[in-house]
């Protein structure tokens, strides 16, 4: 996804010179299509991501769309007030290109693992929240949004090759893609879990549970009206995410239950412990906390089971 | 012109025509240096003095002491130092305030140059108002919101990198304190700003040598100052922060086109002109009572 977010960007500079890329020293095999082709408006800011995020705010308020790159914990937290203070607050058209959510930096170890980028930059006013769910939706995410008059954070995968079965690249800001109908339980997810999430109801179709798996690329602004019409037709719903349970996708879901007072009953998948210091790769951790395919399928068979709300 | 300059009393209305008279004197198109801008920034200077005492005492708030440390800083950049002839204009200079706790005393200068009104003035701290102790971007002629220390810098090192890819002859000016100087960011933006020559950036460091709770030596010792940018690849000079004439001559030796980014160490008094709050970590703070703002008045007009 973050190649094909680069390529996308590096087309639609050629026809805004509004365009920069400033990165905080990482993105070696992501960022040369740009930089090669518009190096003139390619920065490397070094290791230094409050500078980052504090150029870009100064470039923006002159006129110029500067998009920042880090992973996306030095993207979105270390700068946290900076973007706050910045692009939230003068709403300056910033965009914050955070990659790799959850275990896409599995080996790295925890303090390379966003867990909570998608919670903190949800709670600020004015800034978009844009999770893709694969390469071909982050590119028309990007294609619709770049303009944007406002700030935005992106949340970008390294997945480059799978593709959401469904989904064909749709994106709408503000809006949620239901990719599969079901009867019996809503899957609601956003961001690189998504294929795993499909891939979990087309599994459960198979013993007889029918799923239908909307994909929330958008968690701010909320698509409020689209969820309450989904979650409204269905006794359960399960949240995915690779992110901590509370302020993602779980969280926005629950708010949305609670303030249309629907009769649903919501189960969260996410991630529930702090870090215990331990590495491994992408797939192992997420099943480590419940989020391998498999792990999808035994909490959708629970909450089924729990059933629905009694009056 | 002393006699004109009258303050007007805590919570009067007797003040209105005070800064107005200040405005009809001094020309609001740029006053360029050589001939006849010390004078005026001088004067500017004083009427920046008796509007913090004013408006900080009709608002009952504090950072007083801060406001007074930087108005012959801020004079020196609204009287000369800055080309601000046009507050819409997109190539006029910029202020960064990134210690935006001083932005009385650039409200002061932004009335003196006709932007802010006399009634939105009269709005400092008040509810419902832009005018609160930080400064507030939605205000005309303020392009940045500040108030968090060390976010400043960087929002002004890429407002220089903008003119530059803009190719504008824009300078951007960016108002440190001393005590912001421990934030690190301060100093990524140093590098930055180093590395990408950004000979269009100007700091003033309003080196008062106070911080919240204490002196700056004490704190955080941030000597030798000027050592400190050199090494970081900046053009660093001490200069006298009181003194308008010997700030305008430096910022106008600098180089805005080649070179380094400049940094102005500007010596300064916390307090400046007000002998009791010279110096004194509560002034950072407090509200001034009646008696000490007729004290503080009498001491700034007879400065002059």
């Amino acid at each position: 996804m973050r190649r094909a977010f680069v390529q996308e960007l590096a087309e639609i500079a050629e026809r805004d010179a509004r365009i920069l890329l400033i990165t905080g020293d990482l993105g070696f095999s992501v960022v040369e299509p740009f930089a090669d082709r518009h190096p003139d408006r390619f920065f490397n800011a070094g290791v230094a991501e409050q500078n980052m995020v504090g150029l870009a705010t100064g470039l923006a308020e002159s006129g110029f769309i500067p998009f920042v790159y880090s992973i996306a914990t030095f993207a979105a937290l270390r700068p946290y007030e900076f973007v706050r203070n910045g692009p939230v607050l003068h709403q300056l058209p910033v965009r914050i290109v955070g990659t790799g959510g959850a275990f896409d930096y599995g080996t790295a170890g925890p303090t390379h693992h966003a867990l909570e980028d998608v919670g903190i930059m949800r709670m600020q006013p004015g800034l978009a929240v844009i999770c893709p769910a694969d390469a071909q939706q982050t590119t028309s995410a990007l294609h619709a949004t770049w303009d944007l008059p406002g700030p935005i954070y992106f949340r970008v995968g390294k997945d480059e090759t799978t593709c959401v079965a469904g989904l064909d690249g749709r994106f709408r800001l503000g809006g949620a893609e239901l990719v599969r109908d079901g009867t019996d339980l809503l899957l609601l997810t956003t961001g690189s879990i998504a294929a795993d999430t499909v891939a979990a109801a087309e599994a459960l179709a198979g013993e007889g549970v029918s799923c239908a798996v909307l994909v929330v690329a958008t968690l701010n602004p909320p698509p409020v009206e689209e969820l309450e019409g989904a979650l409204a037709r269905f006794p359960v719903a399960v949240s995915v995410e690779s992110h901590y349970v509370t302020g993602g996708l779980g969280s926005l879901a629950a708010e949305v239950i609670a303030e249309a007072g629907l009769r649903c009953r919501l189960s969260r998948c996410g991630v529930r412990r702090g870090s215990e210091g331990i590495s491994g790769s992408e797939g192992w951790l997420a099943a480590q906390h419940g989020l391998s395919v498999e792990g999808l399928m035994s909490s959708a068979r629970e909450a089924l089971a729990q059933g629905c709300l009694t009056s | 012109m002393s006699e004109a300059l009258t303050a007007g009393k805590a919570g009067g209305e007797a003040s209105v025509t005070d800064s107005d008279v200040l405005s009809a004197s001094i020309s609001l198109q740029p006053i360029r240096r050589p001939w006849g801008s010390i004078a005026p920034a001088r004067l500017a200077a004083l009427q920046i003095r008796l509007t913090i005492l004013e408006q900080a005492k009709r608002a009952g708030v504090g950072h007083v002491g801060s406001a007074l440390s930087v108005a012959d800083i801020i004079a020196a950049l609204y009287a000369g130092g800055m080309d601000v002839a046009d507050p819409d204009a997109p190539n006029r200079d910029r202020l960064v305030l990134s210690k935006g706790h001083a932005a009385l005393a650039l409200y002061a200068a932004l009335h003196q140059r006709g932007w802010l009104t006399r009634e939105e003035l009269d709005t400092y701290c008040g509810d419902g108002s832009l005018l609160g102790v930080h400064p507030e971007h939605r205000l005309r002629g303020i392009d940045f919101s500040t108030g968090s220390l060390g976010h400043g810098l960087a929002m002004g090192a890429g407002a220089a990198l903008a003119a530059r890819l803009q190719g504008s002859s824009r300078r951007v000016f960016v108002l440190l304190s001393d005590g912001e100087c421990n934030e690190g960011s301060v100093w990524e933006s140093a590098m930055f700003a180093a590395h990408q020559e950004l000979s269009n950036l100007i700091v003033l460091i309003d080196m008062n040598g106070q911080q919240a709770l204490g002196y700056t030596r004490h704190v955080l010792d941030l000597e030798p100052m000027d050592r400190r940018w050199d090494a970081f690849g900046w053009d660093a000079q001490v200069v006298d922060g009181h003194d308008v004439g010997a700030m305008l001559d430096a910022i106008d030796r600098l180089d805005p086109v080649t070179g380094p980014p400049h940094v102005l160490v500007a010596r300064t008094t916390f307090g400046r002109g007000v002998s009791f709050m010279e110096n004194q970590i509560r002034w950072h703070y407090f509200p001034m009572s009646d008696q000490e703002y007729e004290r503080a008045v009498d001491e700034v007009r007879a400065a002059e």
